[in-house]
Formats: C-alpha cells, sequence, structure tokens
C-alpha cells in the first residue's frame, strides 16, 4: 500500500503542547515541508520565541535557538552577519514580535536582513493567559480589558504586515491563514517564497498568519475559525504587501 | 613589531581583530565610541563584520546569535549601554556562550556623567541581570593591559564557554600610550560542534544543537545551576589574576585598588616610601574570581594596621576586601565617585589618617 501522508523530515515525531484548535501546529508543519522541499534542513536555524511556541525546537529536526521575548530578530541579525550561509527563521507571537519586540523587528526588517520571520498573530497573548496584546481587536474581551479593547484608550490594533511594508527598503511581506484548507496551500506557497527570497539573498521576509487561540477566546476550536473568518479577516486582510522587486 | 602610541579605545579594537575576533556589533556611547568608529574602518579591512544595531538591548542579542554559531564575537559599551546589555548578558552566560564585553565605565547613577568611574563594579561582579550568574571580569591598569586582556579574554571565553567582561574605565579608553601588539596567534575554538547551531551539515555528528536556558523541570534546572557553579568554583581556582606593589616591605597599611586609581596610588606609596612610611598594594587585575586568599595573607602580616580599599565610587570593592580580610584588620574605603581622580597627596592624607602608629 502507497504511503500518501507522510511526516516531512524536518518535523519531529512528538506529539506537541498546543490546544486542540490551535494554529501553531499546523504552521509547524508547512514549515517544515517547505524545509523539506527546499533540502536546507542541514544549513538552519530556528529561533523559537517566548510564547506559547517557546518549546517550538521540541517539534523540529534541526538546530534552533531560544530567544528573550522579543529579541528573535536581533538573533537572527547576528547569526546571518556572521554566516550568511545558513538559513534563518524567527517564530514569533504578536506579543513578541508587536509589544516587546517592536524596535528588534522594525530595524531587522529596515535592515533588509536576509532571514525569514514566521509572525503568528492571535490577537492575545497565549501563554501568559489571555492578556491584551498590541493586535486584540476592538471591542474584543481578553483577560486585561474585560470591558473589551476600548480604543480611545490603548489606540488602534496594529496592522504589522502593513507598518513594514511601509519601509522603503525592499522586502517580501505577506499576511497568510491557515483557518481552512483553501488558505492552508496558499500559505505554505507564501513560505516557500519568503525562504526563496533569503535563500537567494535578496531581502527580508515576513509571513504574518492570522491564527487562532480557541483556548483564551473561551470557543470551541470551530466557533474559533468561525469568529477568526468574521472579525479578523476583515481587519487583517490577505495578501501580498510588498515584493523586493 | 614594535611599539606605537595609540588610544586606549582604539587600541582595544585592534587587539579584538588580533585576537582573531572578526565580528563586532555595538551602539555609539561615551566614552568609547571610538571602537565602533576605528572598527568601522578595520572590520571591512580584514574581511570582518561590523554593524551598529540599533540598542544595546538588539546588540545583546546579536552577539548571542553570532556566539550561538559558535563565531567569536565582542562588543564594547559604557554602564547606561551595559545595564541595557544585562538582560542579554543574563540569557548569554545561561545558555554558556563565549562574549567578549568591554565596558569603559562612566559616572553613574542614571545618565550620570562621561568622566572615569568605577562605579559599575557591582554590576559586573555580581550580577545586573536576573539569576545565579558571573563573568569573568578582567581591569587593566593601562592601555597594553587593556590590550592583553582583550586578547586573553577570548580564550578564556571558550575555556569557560562563558562571558567575560573588560572593565575599564574612562581614562583607560581615552588616554594614549605606546603599545605592542604580540604576534601570538590565537586558536579557534574545538569544541564548538559539540553545542553551536552552525548548521547540522558542518558538523560530523548527525544530531542537532540547541542553544537555550529555558529549563521548566525543577530537577535539570538545578542541575544546570550546580554545573554553572562548578565553573565559576573552576575560576576561582584557575584564573585569579593580581599584581602586587612593595609587598616585600614592612608595610603598615596595605591598599588594594584597580585600574586607573591603582596607578594613583602606586605613586603615593612611592612618595610615602621616600618619608620612610611603608604601604603596599594588591592590584586585583581580575575583579571576579577576586585575589581574596592573597588579600587576607598580605592583610594578616605583622605591622599591617589596615586596609584600604581605593576606588572611583563610593565604595563597592571594599566589601569584597572586607570578605578576604575577615575581620583580620580594620578595612576602610575611600574614594570619589564624580568623575575626578583623587591625586597622591589625598591618597597620602587618607592612608595615613587610618593608621594610628606614624
Ligand atoms: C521580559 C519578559 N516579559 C514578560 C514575559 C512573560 N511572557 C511570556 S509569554 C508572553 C506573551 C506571549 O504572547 P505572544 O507573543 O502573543 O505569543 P502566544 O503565546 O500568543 O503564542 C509573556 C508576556 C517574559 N517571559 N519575559
Ligand atoms: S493558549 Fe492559545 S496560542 Fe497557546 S497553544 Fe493554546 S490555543 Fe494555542
Amino acid at each position: 500500500m502507497a504511503k500518501t501522508y507522510r511526516k516531512p523530515e524536518a518535523l519531529a515525531d512528538q506529539p506537541t503542547h498546543y490546544c486542540p484548535g490551535c494554529t501553531h501546529g499546523v504552521i509547524h508543519r508547512l514549515l517544515a515541508e517547505v524545509i523539506d522541499e527546499l533540502g536546507i534542513r542541514g544549513r538552519t536555524v530556528g529561533i523559537a520565541p517566548v510564547g506559547c511556541a517557546v518549546l517550538a525546537y521540541n517539534y523540529f529536526t534541526f538546530d534552533f535557538q531560544e530567544a528573550a521575548h522579543g529579541r528573535a530578530p536581533a538573533m537572527a541579525t547576528g547569526i546571518k552577519r556572521v554566516r550568511p550561509d545558513l538559513m534563518v527563521f524567527t517564530y514569533q507571537g504578536d506579543g513578541d514580535l508587536a509589544s516587546i519586540g517592536m524596535a528588534e523587528i522594525i530595524h531587522a526588517a529596515n535592515r533588509g536582513e536576509k532571514f525569514t520571520t514566521i509572525f503568528v498573530n492571535n490577537t492575545v497573548y497565549g501563554m501568559t493567559g489571555g492578556q491584551m496584546a498590541p493586535t486584540t481587536l476592538p471591542g474584543q474581551r481578553t483577560t486585561t480589558s474585560p470591558g473589551g479593547r476600548n480604543v480611545q484608550d490603548v489606540g488602534m490594533p496594529v496592522k504589522i504586515a502593513e507598518l513594514l511594508s511601509a519601509l522603503q527598503t525592499p522586502a517580501y511581506i505577506t499576511r497568510q491563514t491557515v483557518l481552512k484548507p483553501k488558505y492552508i496551500v496558499r500559505a505554505k506557497k507564501a513560505i516557500k517564497k519568503a525562504f526563496q527570497y533569503q535563500m537567494d539573498g535578496r531581502c527580508f521576509s515576513l509571513v504574518e498568519f492570522v491564527s487562532t487561540c480557541p483556548t483564551n477566546w473561551g470557543k470551541t476550536p470551530v466557533e474559533a475559525i468561525q469568529w477568526a473568518e468574521e472579525n479578523m479577516l476583515p481587519y487583517y486582510p490577505l495578501g501580498e504587501f510588498k515584493l523586493p522587486d | 613589531m614594535g611599539k606605537i602610541l595609540m588610544k586606549g579605545n582604539e587600541a582595544i579594537g585592534e587587539a579584538a581583530i588580533r585576537a582573531g575576533c572578526l565580528n563586532y556589533f555595538a551602539y555609539p556611547i561615551t566614552p568609547q565610541s571610538e571602537v565602533a568608529e576605528y572598527l568601522s574602518r578595520r572590520m571591512p579591512e580584514v574581511g570582518g563584520v561590523f554593524l551598529q544595531g540599533e540598542s544595546e538591548v538588539a546588540v545583546g542579542y546579536m552577539l548571542f546569535g553570532a556566539a550561538g554559531c559558535g563565531e567569536r564575537v565582542f562588543t564594547t559599551s559604557s554602564s547606561p549601554g551595559i545595564s541595557l546589555m544585562s538582560e542579554a548578558i543574563s540569557y548569554i552566560s545561561a545558555a554558556e556562550l563565549p562574549v567578549v564585553f568591554v565596558n569603559i565605565v562612566r559616572g553613574g547613577p542614571g545618565l550620570g556623567g562621561i568622566l572615569p568611574s568605577q562605579a559599575d563594579y557591582f554590576q559586573a561582579t555580581k550580577g545586573g541581570g536576573h539569576g545565579d550568574y558571573h563573568l569573568l571580569v578582567m581591569a587593566p591598569a593601562s592601555v597594553q593591559e587593556a590590550v592583553e586582556m582583550v586578547m586573553a579574554a577570548f580564550p578564556l571565553a571558550e575555556k569557560y564557554r562563558n562571558p567575560v567582561m573588560i572593565l575599564g574605565d574612562g581614562l583607560i579608553g581615552q588616554m594614549m600610550e605606546p603599545v605592542e601588539f604580540s604576534d601570538r596567534l590565537i586558536s579557534k575554538p574545538t569544541n564548538k560542534d559539540d553545542w553551536a547551531t552552525n548548521g547540522m551539515d558542518t558538523r560530523k555528528r548527525n544530531a542537532r544543537n540547541l542553544v537555550k536556558s529555558l529549563f521548566l523541570d525543577a530537577v535539570q534546572l538545578e542541575e544546570h545551576n550546580l554545573a554553572l557553579k562548578a565553573k565559576y568554583d573552576r575560576m576561582k581556582q584557575e584564573e585569579v589574576r593580581y599584581e602586587t606593589y612593595n609587598i616585600d616591605s614592612d608595610f603598615q597599611a596595605l591598599i588594594v585598588s584597580y585600574g586607573t586609581m591603582s596607578r594613583v596610588c602606586k605613586t603615593a606609596i612611592d612618595n610615602m616610601k621616600a618619608e620612610g612610611f611603608e604601604t603596599a598594594m594588591i592590584r586585583p587585575q581580575t575583579l571576579f574570581p577576586f585575589p581574596v586568599q592573597p588579600i587576607r595573607q598580605a592583610a594578616s602580616k605583622d605591622g599591617c594596621e589596615a586596609v584600604i580599599s581605593f576606588e572611583l565610587s563610593m565604595g563597592q570593592m571594599v566589601e569584597d576586601v572586607e570578605r578576604s580580610v575577615q575581620g583580620k584588620r580594620p578595612v576602610y574605603w575611600h574614594g570619589k565617585a564624580g568623575g575626578e581622580i583623587p591625586t597622591p597627596e589625598e591618597v597620602v592624607d587618607a592612608v595615613k589618617s587610618f593608621v594610628k602608629t606614624k
């Protein structure tokens, strides 16, 4: 009997600690498939964030560094500057990248550092129990915005893909999602394109993912997907925001 | 190679290159910006990496990333910048990465001033970042010694897989002195394939490497901390360095002093000797590990009435001097922390005020 579905070599044979319905797992798999297809496992270094994906290195089979909260882009800069032949990606949540690590990501993108960022936007701080993030939607209830995000008080959610696209330095910036199979196919293509740009030494690349956190949203996996489609996609539209050429 | 006249900051940059470190990340701050200016020109000449980061926070992690893949890397900064790097220093220590930091200390706290200071002694030797960790800290008293310490720092950092800090004061950075660079070649670390994320393809062993500091399991974190402690204990056994001055005399007072301050103390000791009043000095060259035993031994010598810590701070090293002397003799502190350096006359007066029989 032919095997039509197998685990990518870059993915470890390990159950993950992610909650049911969490999109981290699907994104991990896409990354692993791309790394296999490009044949770069032996020269890839991943950087795990502080957040729910802090143990991401347990689910992959290549070299990894573990970052302090928000600092992954600076570490990736250090690696790429001294070893441009390595393929480097950071994997970051929205608290990590859009709040505490905002300076690091903007400057790495603006210098045109040749690494790839996988940015998982689930509108909350998942790991610490669902607190408000810079990406929390207006009116969205979280454990630190119990009355819903009040934009008069804390401003509007940050659109990272658009913000980074405004920089003048060439880059590949796209927003994708894995909420439905049709999106997954496109998302994988985007990851591959981002890695390809890195491999060719062209530019900084970032793939933002509209993601779910059913646990902290207080929803079932199915409800979470529906909520993200109805509420996140209008505010965080999918598409390519910037190409290097 | 003969002696050349060089400013301390530039000599420090050149020393790193001579030590085989071709990767430098930094953020400008007085009184050491000349290192970055010098290396922005020199690194491209030798095929090295120069990058001005967006902040000292980011620089700290650029060092982490580069050292994490097994490359020699260093930075220079001054007090407020080192405060910002302290988060990364804690992570670098935890992940056991060899990184060399040079702190050309300026006055504090806060923005403080830009004149010479030794007020970062606690920060350098007792932490600064969070958690149980130590840097190996060396303190030069001349431009030549700064060069030698920078060159020694890389193999030491690699031997212990631990960050090393050179703690200089503003005068060491700004002063011009004749220096000589030895042609001694420093070998590359040989064990990095066991731990560095340099890409699996480059290693014989077909296993991936992880550079990390998270240990969620209590037993594992305990083991990690015990291993770090064993390393610091080994430094205490093997790396203590100090210089003595007039130690064979029948001294009535023992001075402990380092860096620029120790040079003033030497002149004061000579002046007192000319008057027939003997004093001696121990100059720690490593601040961690601290020369505890040599100071205890010297302080215990018959005729020694007082031990005085002279510092460009409000009294920080004096705590280590006290724990070295263990109450065997009275321990005093004298110092200044505004940026002025005590004169030899001031040192003489202070010594005499602490000694009863004159
Ligand atoms: C300096 C620092 N501040 C705070 C924390 C606590 N902390 C851990 S994870 C986290 C939020 C992570 O949220 P996000 O980046 O959105 O990732 P997610 O967990 O949602 O995947 C915070 C604040 C920390 N580890 N370090
Ligand atoms: S808390 Fe949220 S982000 Fe974290 S694993 Fe669970 S669902 Fe995913």
